[in-house]
């Protein structure tokens, strides 16, 4: 043979893989993170001229998506891991005895192990006409591509099949701006996924939308009668005609198992390569992943979740790791043309003896089933049109809902409200999904430390804990720990009272019984420690946050100046007030992470984050800094972080106010407070809101005769708009607003909450917070004012002060007993041209992510 | 005064007392590479347990805060909050977990 033969792995084993769509890509990705890459030669052939892409968004595309941004494959993913790819050059013969796959360009690769991820071809049913010019598929960005092209000058075109993808390809027809009919066999869209009642509450909902159906009539004959041969219309089974220019046949898929049938694998009875639940087919040397597997339980899946657990599966595998794929749930909820649709379980009401509840409001285009057994199980559903519910819905499929079936699909307002919430799930409902704890395993515990110990939820992503807290009792009593039977507003009273400044003297006080003269614990100590700084020039206490016996109090990143990483080692972040900084100070921030090689990154602040700072070098790269103007930006600090602006009426031409300015000035003014929870601003110039101000816990816009002041606003976890606390204020007014409103919150409020959750909680909510601070219902404007101007004399950078205190340097050193040794447990390795911590060092595998909310920012 | 860590070679001297802030801690490098948490608590009890966060591998303890949890003196790890006590070691937060301690005494400076 002349064919060129690529040489023989040099003793690694080698691998094949067939197809680089969704699934190849994350085959790929599963072997990478296992290290497979590294001890395998791996060569890809690819069909389609570009490397894997998402295929699910494929429409998106024509709504300004652009081809590059649909990749999924990271690029530089190939060259890292040493994957041969070859684009355009699909597998056409494999040759199982000599196991050798050729290509279309006559590449001969030998494997010792093939995976075919082929996917699907689009159905064309063999219509007389269906080749003609004008006759498209939708199912690659060379499909669309074809279509833009085409109807670029067209007025009409129709989709044969009314299913998913072809609303989907008609929404796409029509945003090319041509006339669009729908035409489906079945007598309803969507037959797959909804019933009779489902689809005439989605046929409104299209139709209102523009667009022509016809239902329960088949496609006969694409007619091609113009001069070019190319396409004119259509006829129907019902005999009619309609005109159109082109056709998109979307009537469903079905596995490319060619290959595989040549070569003698085992192929089902109606298509899909027949595989085990290891995802290997009938010869053990090859796997068979995604749409075009015939999985164990006799399913092809045409969804891309499943497709995926193949290829984790395979990979495990492949390393002689157990993991099955016995099958997957079909549950849905997607947004086709705008609408949301939803089905799951058993949503025909296939079940015997299964009943139906329906709610329908053809008007709003709204319908909702669920499936329920004669013994009250729910066991599966169907929403059109609102499907908000499915979250909770879906979990509870296989028990008895907490309420009636009629409750759970009546719209919110009518008829009595459903009780769901996490209380109503079902013993077995997965709460928390990185570790697969049940609700009950939650119910068996009483405390938050309790279930983190005995199920390990809450300990990965962190994302569950706010469910678990409201699956958990309440706690018996208000105290802010086992120290302490005083709220921390109730603390901060005592301490302004009494004028007390050292946390012992306070334990030993006010502490419960069995804690006075002890250590105290890890929650309290932060919490006083910040109530001392934030009353500090008022009661007479050192504001120096590592003075004394304050030092004892904080948290590691107080303590430091600095935030801790996961390695140990610390990040620096200057204040860049309003985000404005002159080229020779950025300069000087990229000369200090030039010479200590830190990893720069812009934060979602705007400023600069310096990481991988060693403890030791944290002063010498400060004093740079300092001498170069910067202060701290007490990004490890419960206190003010930034003041965003935008650019504001200086440059823009839609900006009223100078909001530039106005950040700065704010956050020169609010640097240093200490608060119960971290405090972030924002100033814009207009209306348009570039600084995104509503978010923040005070944000101000500006107006054509002042500026506007919006407070209780929060990004992070459980996002929160902001209130419109007063309007048109002057600068003066404004300022002395929002003194008083810090002033109060910090007076007021719990450890770690943040102002949304205060003004939440807050009885009497914004209504009472504006007669607080703007008619000083309470006498206590002037009070909070004064707090506010003793904070504002009393600051002082803590960078400088620290570098100015032999003493306290001496705290910055990795050893005690050996002050110049680095510590060797804090290493880099390369990482995009920058560094990341050396994990491997730490004898640790990275878990996946260690982040509990509530943590130390 | 000074505080003294019991390694294989025999005591090791770590530093004065005075370097100690009660309820926090210091870290000390020990003759085979590894590295200890040394801590006093408020009435001046030192104690020795290894630096290294088993949760997330950084040798970081010595800068958690301690505590006290029935009487029992206990750090909480800067990352992850997890609390060790400080007499034996164990994690309060996950029976399977405990790290190693050293004994530790105060000495006379001679
Ligand atoms: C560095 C930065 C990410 C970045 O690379 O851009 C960042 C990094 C961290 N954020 Fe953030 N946040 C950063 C901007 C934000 C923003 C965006 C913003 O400020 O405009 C938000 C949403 C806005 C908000 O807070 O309302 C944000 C919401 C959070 C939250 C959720 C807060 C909430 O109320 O839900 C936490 C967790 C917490 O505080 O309890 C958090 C916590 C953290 C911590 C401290 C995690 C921790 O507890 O250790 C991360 C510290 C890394 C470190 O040690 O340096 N970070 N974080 C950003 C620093 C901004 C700065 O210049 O200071
Ligand atoms: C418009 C659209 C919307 C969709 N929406 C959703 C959705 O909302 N949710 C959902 O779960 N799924 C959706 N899907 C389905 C989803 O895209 C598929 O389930 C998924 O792409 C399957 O991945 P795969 O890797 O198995 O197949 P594919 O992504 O099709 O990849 C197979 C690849 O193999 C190549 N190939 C075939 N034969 C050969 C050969 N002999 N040699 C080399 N290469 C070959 C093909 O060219 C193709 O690139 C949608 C699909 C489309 C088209
Ligand atoms: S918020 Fe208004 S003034 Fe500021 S940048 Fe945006 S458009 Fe311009
Ligand atoms: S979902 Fe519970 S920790 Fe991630």
């Amino acid at each position: 043979m002349s064919n060129p033969q690529s040489p023989p792995p040099a003793g690694r084993p080698s691998l094949v893989l067939v197809g680089h769509g969704m699934v190849g890509q994350r085959y790929l990705e599963a072997l990478a993170e296992r290290g497979a890459t590294a001890t395998h030669a791996i060569t890809v052939l690819c069909e389609e001229p570009r490397p894997a892409y998402d295929r699910v968004h494929l429409t998106s595309y024509f709504s300004g998506t652009s081809a590059e941004d649909l990749s999924m494959t990271p690029a530089g993913f190939m060259a890292e891991h040493g994957i041969e790819l070859h684009l355009g050059d699909p597998a056409v013969a494999v040759d199982r005895e000599a196991r050798t796959v050729t290509s279309r360009s006559g590449r001969v690769v030998p494997y010792d192990v093939l995976v075919l991820a082929t996917g699907s071809y689009p159905f064309v049913p063999p219509v007389p006409g269906k080749d003609s010019p004008g006759c498209f598929v939708y199912r690659t960005v060379e499909d669309l591509l074809a279509i833009e092209e085409y109807a670029k000058d067209r007025a009409t075109g129709a989709v044969v099949g009314g299913g998913l993808l072809g609303l989907e390809a008609a929404g796409a027809l029509q945003g090319l701006g041509l006339a669009t009919r729908i035409v489906e066999f079945a007598p309803r869209l969507m037959p797959a996924q909804v019933d009779d009642g489902g689809g005439a509450a989605l046929l409104r909902t299209i139709e209102s939308m523009g667009l022509t159906v016809h239902t329960g009539v088949g496609t006969q004959e694409v007619l091609a009668d113009a001069p070019d041969g190319s396409v004119t219309g259509m006829r129907l089974s019902d005999g009619s005609t309609l005109a159109t220019d082109l056709v998109v046949f979307s009537a469903g898929v079905r596995p490319r198992d060619q290959l595989a049938r040549d070569c003698g694998l085992e192929v089902g009875e109606r298509g899909g390569i027949a595989v085990d639940t290891r995802c290997r087919t009938s010869d053990p040397h090859v796997y068979a992943i995604g749409e075009c597997a015939l999985a164990s339980d006799g399913r092809v899946y045409g969804l891309v979740a499943p497709g995926y657990e193949m290829a984790e599966t395979a990979a495990d595998d492949l390393l002689g790791r157990e993991r099955e794929f016995t099958g997957a749930d079909l549950s849905t909820k997607l947004k086709l043309l705008g609408v949301d649709v939803a089905s799951f379980g058993d949503a025909h009401g296939a079940t015997e003896g299964s009943l139906d509840v329906v709610y329908s409001d053809s008007r709003a285009g709204v319908y909702k089933k669920l499936v329920v057994a004669p013994d009250g199980r729910l066991l599966g559903g169907i929403l059109v049109g609102d499907a908000d519910s499915y979250g909770l819905l879906r979990p509870l499929t296989g028990s008895v809902p907490p309420a009636a079936p009629e409750q759970l699909v009546l719209p919110a307002g009518i008829g009595a409200p459903a009780a769901l919430g996490p209380a109503s799930l079902p013993d077995d409902a997965i709460i928390c999904s990185c570790h697969n704890v049940t609700k009950k395993a939650i119910a068996a515990c009483a405390t938050l430390p309790e279930v983190k110990k005995c199920t390990k939820a809450g300990t990965g992503c962190g994302g569950c804990v706010k469910v678990i807290g409201q699956l958990l009792p309440p706690p018996a009593e208000k105290g802010l720990c086992a120290c302490f039977a005083y709220t921390r507003a109730e603390l901060y009273e005592i301490v302004r009272t009494l004028r007390l400044t050292s946390y012992d003297q306070l334990l030993d006080s006010h502490g419960r019984e069995a804690a006075r003269g002890t250590d105290g614990c890890e929650v309290c100590k932060p919490a006083v420690g910040s109530i001392i700084a934030s009353l500090a020039p008022t009661i007479g206490a050192s504001g120096y946050v590592l003075a004394g016996e304050q030092a004892a109090l904080q948290d590691t990143n107080d303590h430091f100046l600095a935030n801790l990483q996961r390695n140990g080692s610390y990040s620096v972040v200057p204040r860049i007030p309003g985000g404005e900084i002159t080229p020779d100070k950025l300069i000087v921030i990229g000369e200090v992470a030039r010479d200590f090689g830190l990893y720069t990154k812009i934060t979602g602040g705007q400023r600069i984050d310096l990481f991988g700072a060693r403890v030791d070098q944290l002063p010498q790269i400060w004093s740079r800094l300092v001498e170069a103007g910067f202060e701290s930006g007490h990004a490890y600090g419960k206190a003010l972080r930034t003041v965003k602006s935008c650019v504001g009426q200086t440059w823009c031409r839609y900006g009223v106010q100078d909001s530039v300015r106005m950040a700065i000035d704010l956050e020169l003014r609010y640097r240093g407070l200490r608060a119960p929870h971290k405090l972030k601003s924002a100033v814009s110039g207009c209306t348009r809101e570039c600084a995104e101000a509503q978010s923040k816990d005070f944000g101000v816009i500006a107006t054509a005769n002042g500026w506007n002041l919006y407070v209780g606003g929060n990004g992070g976890a459980t996002p929160r708009h902001a209130d419109l606390l007063a309007q048109d204020l002057s600068d003066a007014e404004l300022v002395r607003l929002i003194d008083r409103f810090l002033m109060f919150y910090i007076r007021t409020a719990d450890r770690l909450e943040r102002t949304s959750a205060w003004l939440e909680r807050l009885e009497g909510g914004l209504e009472h917070l504006r007669d607080v601070v703007v008619h000083d219902s309470l006498g206590l404007c002037a009070e909070l004012e004064a707090l506010m101007a003793d904070h504002v004399a009393g600051y002082r950078d803590e960078w400088a002060e620290t570098l100015d205190d032999p003493d306290r340097l001496r705290r910055f050193v990795s050893f005690v007993n050996a002050p110049g040794a680095p510590d060797p447990t804090v290493k880099f390795v390369p990482e995009r041209e920058q560094v990341k911590p050396d994990l491997a060092v730490l004898q640790i595998s990275p878990s996946p992510s260690l982040e509990p909310l509530g943590g130390t920012r | 005064m000074t505080v003294e860590l019991r390694v294989a070679e025999g005591w090791l001297t770590v530093c004065e007392l005075e370097a100690l802030i009660p309820g926090r801690g210091v870290a000390a490098l020990l003759p085979d590479g590894s590295q200890a948490a040394v801590f006093i608590d408020r009435q001046g009890r030192p104690y020795a347990i290894s630096n290294r966060d088993p949760f997330t591998g950084a040798q970081v303890l010595s800068r958690g805060l301690i505590g006290c949890a029935e009487g029992r003196p206990f750090v909480a790890s800067p990352l992850l909050k997890q609390r060790f006590d400080l007499s034996s070691g164990r994690c309060l937060d996950d029976d399977g977990v405990a790290v190693r301690t050293y004994p530790v005494r105060t000495a006379a400076t001679s």
